[in-house]
Order: structure tokens, then sequence, then C-alpha cells
């Protein structure tokens, strides 16, 4: 479904990424762990299509496409999602409103009729139930005045109501108390299947306990210097960053 | 800059649309002004003698009067003699019926979306169309008639209802007022006149639509409105211009009475050429708004969308005299480019338990310079009085400006007063997250801008309220990059 090959990027000049090799396939829950600093956040917002970053060596080939030469929007019409680390407050705009207008821009790219009133608030009913969001708290305007837990529920809600097929959760998991953490953790793994992929990016190995990967990578200093199944996120948790960095160095 | 605030930038300078010319004979006088000048647009309109005594003390005290400078907006000087002071097209004017409009001009009203033709019942707006100098057809007259409602051209009511336009004229800016309205009321040529009857609830929008059409002509009109005890009416105001590159003058004047429990909303979507996307031509509207709540418990609610003109520079206030009087300001005011606009309000607070509220928003985009200036007072008499003022600013790009400057005098210590002030950017985090989403830029800054000023659109009429908001993302395209 994705796969990135020496991707190399920049931000203001310098170099963030120095060379991502990266395979994933529809089905698959990857994991990305490294220390602050090691390019993480870079590596979604790339992803993504933040402008602020740029790329200046390697391909990513999304669905058999060019990733990199389309707009942020292209790339979320054809299914790309990033759940933010960050989550965004647009004063004045209704939740549901922004999120109708997201789905319907999308379904207006796939050549879909636009969903109804009646139609969306169905979905937005099923789905708010997913991540226990008040359904008070959907009609506010997006973001302003939520707690950081519940942006970050919000931005797994959104995720659930657009249907990605490949979805990229920023540490996603936090500035979350262990029982939000559980209630978005249960969201995701409702949304896995076998047609959509997922990179977790996480500092901590807690949230992979609740979201169980089928591989986890370990980015230090812009480059993968690990990759295996979920126990060595395991390993991570008991020794540290350390032994790769070291590694990665020689 | 990064490339979306380039974008947010092209999403602004998107093309003014009702910039064409109407090819009409017009009826014009020499440029300049004099008392001769005065004497003429009076003679022309067939004003009895005391309406062209009025005129005559107002141009005397002009020309004792300096062109104000205060205000935070920049023009080269107007050169007050090179200006038309009046110009009407060639038709019949105050027609008998519809079908007698020239046909040219009904086009022109087509084109700009204003139905003169009374049979589309459904848009439920009945509408006075003001052609440069003249009102040139007013719908619905007598179907508001049956109710006791006068809905007319100025002009016509001057010479059907003289005691009341004799009564009420200046009664609320009085001659001596501004500049601007001093010069208004030597030379204004037309505008709109309303009147509710006692306990009557006008069943319909009122609305007058002003176009300026011929070149090097200003626009002076005058609106007065009367609303009678325990009436309502609902009133709005939408404004073109062509395209020119020299700057015209529309300097208008409004005056508001509601008397005992009367309700009077005024509305207008104002949307002048603004000039080119390098700040030439545009229309310089250089107006003042007034309403009186004469009466107890009386409530006089403005409500502004100016997203055109050059420069904008105007305060539609409320002088709050009678006990438990409400007033209201809601304006979201745009400049783009290269425009500017000094705007906000003035609340006179003089019976008591008077109440008032001030929602201000200003969104600057482009070169744009976006002001906000009101006035609160709480004169002695006016116990228990109490404001409430919310000034919003969002900025677009990083070569505009916002400025907010709140005068409150408080003579009575029994007021309460709040005053809230914020200023925002659009982010580039904000659109990229709306992108992310699938939202194009073009709809996200339409949104984003939507949202900011949702408080004031809320309180239009819903005709209007839909163009509004297209205007709101038209007005901006081009100002994102």
């Amino acid at each position: 479904m994705l796969e990135i090959k020496n991707l190399h990027a920049n931000v203001d000049g310098r170099e963030i990424l120095h060379g991502i090799d990266l395979n994933i396939r529809a089905g698959e829950v990857h994991a990305l762990m490294g220390p602050n600093g090691s390019g993480k956040s870079t590596l979604s917002q790339v992803l993504a299509g933040r402008d602020t970053y740029e790329v200046t060596e390697g391909s990513v080939t999304y669905l058999g496409r060019d990733l990199l030469a389309m707009k942020p929007e292209e790339r979320a019409h054809l299914g790309v999602f990033l759940a933010f680390q960050y989550p965004v407050e647009i004063p004045g705009v209704n939740n549901t409103y922004f999120l109708k207008a997201a789905l319907n821009a999308n379904r207006k790219a796939r050549g879909e009729d636009p969903l109804d009133a009646m139609d969306f608030l169905k979905l937005v009913r099923e789905k708010v139930k997913l991540v226990e969001l008040d359904e008070d708290l959907i009609n506010r305007p997006v973001n302003e005045g939520f707690s950081g837990g519940e942006k970050k529920r919000n931005e797994i809600f959104q995720m659930a109501v657009l249907e990605p097929k490949f979805a990229v959760l920023d540490e996603t998991d936090s500035g979350l108390d262990i029982d939000a953490l559980k209630i978005v953790a249960n969201g995701v793994n409702a949304l896995r299947g076998p047609e959509r992929a997922m990179l977790v990016i996480t500092h901590y190995q807690r949230l992979l306990n609740h979201i169980v990967p089928d591989f986890v990578h370990v980015l230090s200093e812009g480059r993968i210097v690990a990759s295996g199944g979920k126990e060595l996120a395991l390993k991570l948790e008991q020794e540290g960053y350390g032994w790769l960095e070291a590694g990665a160095r020689q | 800059m990064s490339t979306s605030t380039d974008k947010i930038q092209e999403i602004v300078d998107k093309a003014y649309a009702y910039g064409f010319v109407t090819e009409i004979e017009a009826d014009t006088i020499p440029k300049g002004l004099n008392e001769e000048i005065v004497r003429t647009i009076s003679l022309k309109k067939g004003e009895p003698a005391w309406l062209l005594e009025w005129r005559l003390k107002a141009y005397r005290h002009w020309l004792t009067m300096e062109e104000p400078r205060w205000q935070n907006v920049h023009y080269p000087p107007i050169d007050y003699q090179a200006i038309r002071y009046y110009s009407a097209p060639k038709v019949k004017v105050n027609p008998n019926s519809l079908d007698e409009i020239d046909p040219e001009l009904k086009r022109t009203y087509e084109k700009l979306g204003i139905s003169l033709q009374e049979q589309e019942r459904l848009s439920g707006v009945a509408v006075d169309a003001v052609f440069d100098s003249v009102s040139v057809a007013t719908t619905f007259k007598e179907k508001l008639l049956e109710l006791g409602i006068i809905f007319s051209s100025f002009s016509e009511a001057v010479k059907e209802h003289p005691e009341l336009v004799r009564k009420y004229l200046g009664s609320v800016v009085p001659y001596t007022d501004n500049y601007f309205a001093t010069l208004n009321s030597a030379v204004f040529s037309d505008g709109s006149f309303v009147y509710v009857p006692r306990g009557v609830r006008c069943p319909m929008e009122l609305s007058t639509y002003f176009r300026i059409n011929a070149s090097e002509t200003g626009q002076f009109e005058r609106t007065l409105i009367v609303a009678e005890e325990g009436s309502y009416v609902s009133y709005l105001e939408g404004c073109t211009a062509p395209m020119r590159d020299e700057n015209q003058l529309h300097a208008a004047v409004v005056e508001l009475v509601a008397l005992d429990r009367a309700q009077i909303k005024y509305s207008t979507v104002q949307n002048w050429y603004p000039g080119d996307k390098d700040g030439k031509g545009g229309i310089y509207n250089f107006v003042t708004k007034r309403g009186k709540c004469a009466g107890i418990a009386s409530k006089i609610s403005w409500t502004q969308v100016e997203t055109g003109s050059a420069i904008t520079w105007k305060y539609p206030s409320c002088i709050l005299l009678g006990d438990d009087s409400v007033g209201e300001f809601y304006s979201v005011a745009v400049t783009n480019n290269y425009q500017q606009a000094d705007t906000g309000t003035k609340m006179i607070h003089i019976g008591k338990n008077t109440r008032s509220t001030i929602i201000s928003k200003g969104i600057s985009a482009g070169h744009g310079q976006n002001t906000y200036r009101g006035l609160v007072k709480i004169q002695k008499s006016a116990r228990n009085a109490r404001n409430y003022s919310q000034c919003d600013s969002l900025l677009i790009g990083d070569r505009c400006g916002a400025h907010t400057f709140p005068y409150i005098e408080v003579k009575n210590p029994t007021a309460q007063m709040e005053h809230e002030a914020t200023t925002s950017k659009i982010g580039d985090d904000q659109l990229f997250y709306c992108n992310q989403r699938g939202i194009p830029t073009e709809d996200a800054v339409s949104m984003i801008v939507n949202g900011f000023a949702r408080e004031v659109l809320r309180e239009l009429p819903m005709e209007f309220a839909v163009e509004a908001q297209k205007l709101l993302g038209v007005s901006l395209e081009g100002s994102v990059g």
C-alpha cells in the first residue's frame, strides 16, 4: 500500500530524515518509536504533505501513485489521514459542519454523491460511540475549548467518520490518562481491518499494550535503526533507546 | 512566507463581479458645487421652499467646516468641484407601473440579481432601486400601503408626505452634524423613506438597492425610517458600483427613529467597488448612520457586512434616549488589497436601564487596514445602563493591519461595562488541518472566515445571510497562498 524509499527531508535547510525505507501493506499496523527529535513527527507531516518540509531525495509510493507529487487534500481524497499530535482549533466552525464538509469533499473527489444532513447525522451518531465523545462536544467549534484528551478523541472520531485507507496516528497517546488511552485504543482497534493500514507513532510502549502492532520500527536521528515484531517495543521499554543510538552511530 | 499564505492571497484577489457599466442617457448637471447647484438639484426635484431653505442652510454651514482628518484612513484630498452632484437616467422617473421602466435599467438590476418584477413574490422582499441620483422603482408599494406602511423614494415622500418628512428630517442627524453629513444635507438627491404606523409589524423585508453608474459622480442619498409605537420593521440595503480607475464619493445619511416599544432592524451588505488589487479606483464610503431610540423599550439593531469600497468610514450609532431602550451593533468589515476601513459605532446611553451590545469582527488581508473605533457613553441620567463590547480581528497574511480604538465614557456609577478584544491569524496550521481532512484551501479560508464572523452573520435576515456568506468568500478570494 505504502512504499517509502530512501526518504530524505529538510526543514529550514536542515536535514531531519536521512533516508527512510518502510513498506506497509494493507491490513497491517506498524508502530514507529523513537526518542524526542528522532524525526517521527517530521515523517508524519511529510506523508500528509505539510509544505514546511522539503523532500530532497527518495520517493513515497501510495496505492501505486507518487504520493509526494500530490497536494495534502488530494492525499486525503485518496484515503490518507493524519491524527495530529496537536489538533488545531478553528473558532466558530462547528465540528460536525467541518466534518461534513471534509467528508463530502472526499466523496466529491471520488465521484460520489454528497451525504445529506440526515444520513450524515446517522453516521455521526454511530461513530461518536466508538470514542465515547460527548454529543455536546461534536457540535462545538472544532477543538475550541476541548481538553487535551477530548482533542485526541476528536481526531479518532474524525478518522472513524472519514474511514481512511491509511492512517498515521502521531503521538495520539501523549497527554492521555489511562482511561482516555483505553478509549482511544478501543476506537482505533475497532477501525482495524484488512483494507486499512496504520502507522502508529508513539514515544511510549504503553499504547502498544492496547493497540498491538504487527511491526515495530525504531527511528533514531532520522534513520530506522531497528525493526521487528511487537516484542521489540517491550525490549525498548526495558532497555531504553541507548543501545540503538550507539548502534546507529557506528 | 509559506505557499499557503500565497494561496490565501490568491483567493482574496478574486475579481469584482458587479463592475459593469450601463449605457444609458443621463440627465446631468455641470460638475462643481455652489449655491446655484444646490438650487438646481432642488428645482429638478420640484421641492417645496422649506426644503430648499434647509439645503441652503446646510450648504452655507458646510462652507465653514473643515474636512476631518482624525480617522485612521489615508486618501489624497478630494476636489469637491470635480464631482458631479446629480445624474439621473433620462427615463420616466416614478413610473406608474413596472412595465414603464426602461428595459436597460431593468436588465441592470436583473444582472445584479435584484428583481423589479413584483410577480416574483416568492422573494418576499420589497425593493426601492436607486440608480445614481434617483429612485427608479419601488416594488410592493400598494400592498404595503394597505397596512398603512409608507415605503417610497425620498423625493416622492417629500411630495406626498411633506409633514412627516419635515418633522423627522434632520431630527437624528442635524444638518450641522459633520462634514459629510452636512454636504449630504445640501446636495442629497434621493433615497428611501419608510413609515410604519402604530402597532404594525411590517410583513416583509424592505430593501434599498443603491447603484452608482455614472462616472465622476457622487452619490448622496438619504434614508429616513420612522417606526411608530409598537411597530416593527426590518430593512436591508445593498450597494454596488462599476469598476473605474477614479475614486468616487458616496456620502449618505441614514436616520432612524423608533418610538415607544418600536423595533427597527437595519442590515447592510455593502459591496461597493473596492478598487483594483493595486489600490486604484474604488468608492469612498463616508456615511453617517444614526438611530434614535426615542421611545421607552424601543430597540434599534444595526447589522453590517462591509466587503466593498476603497475606504469605508462609518459609525452606525444609537442614541438610547427612552428608558429600557436597546441598541445593537453587529459588524463584519473586510479589507483586502489596499482597502481601508475605519468603522464601529457609538452607543449613547441617556435613558435608564438602557442596554447596548457591540460585536465587531474585522478581517484584514493583503495590505488591508482595518480599524474598529467605538464610543460607549453613559450619561449621568442613565442609571443601570449596560454595555457589552466585543471586538475581534482576524489577520490573513502578514502585510495587513488591525487596529482597535474603544472609547468609554461613564458618568453614572451604576453602569456595567464589559469589553473584550482578540486578534487572531488564519494560520498555516489551520489551513493544513483542513487540507489534511480533504478540504481545499479556498473552501477552508471561506469556512474559517465565516466561522469567525458567525455571530454577526446569524443576525442577518435569511435572504441576506446566504449572500453575505458567499460575498465573504469571494472578497477574500486570492488572499491565501
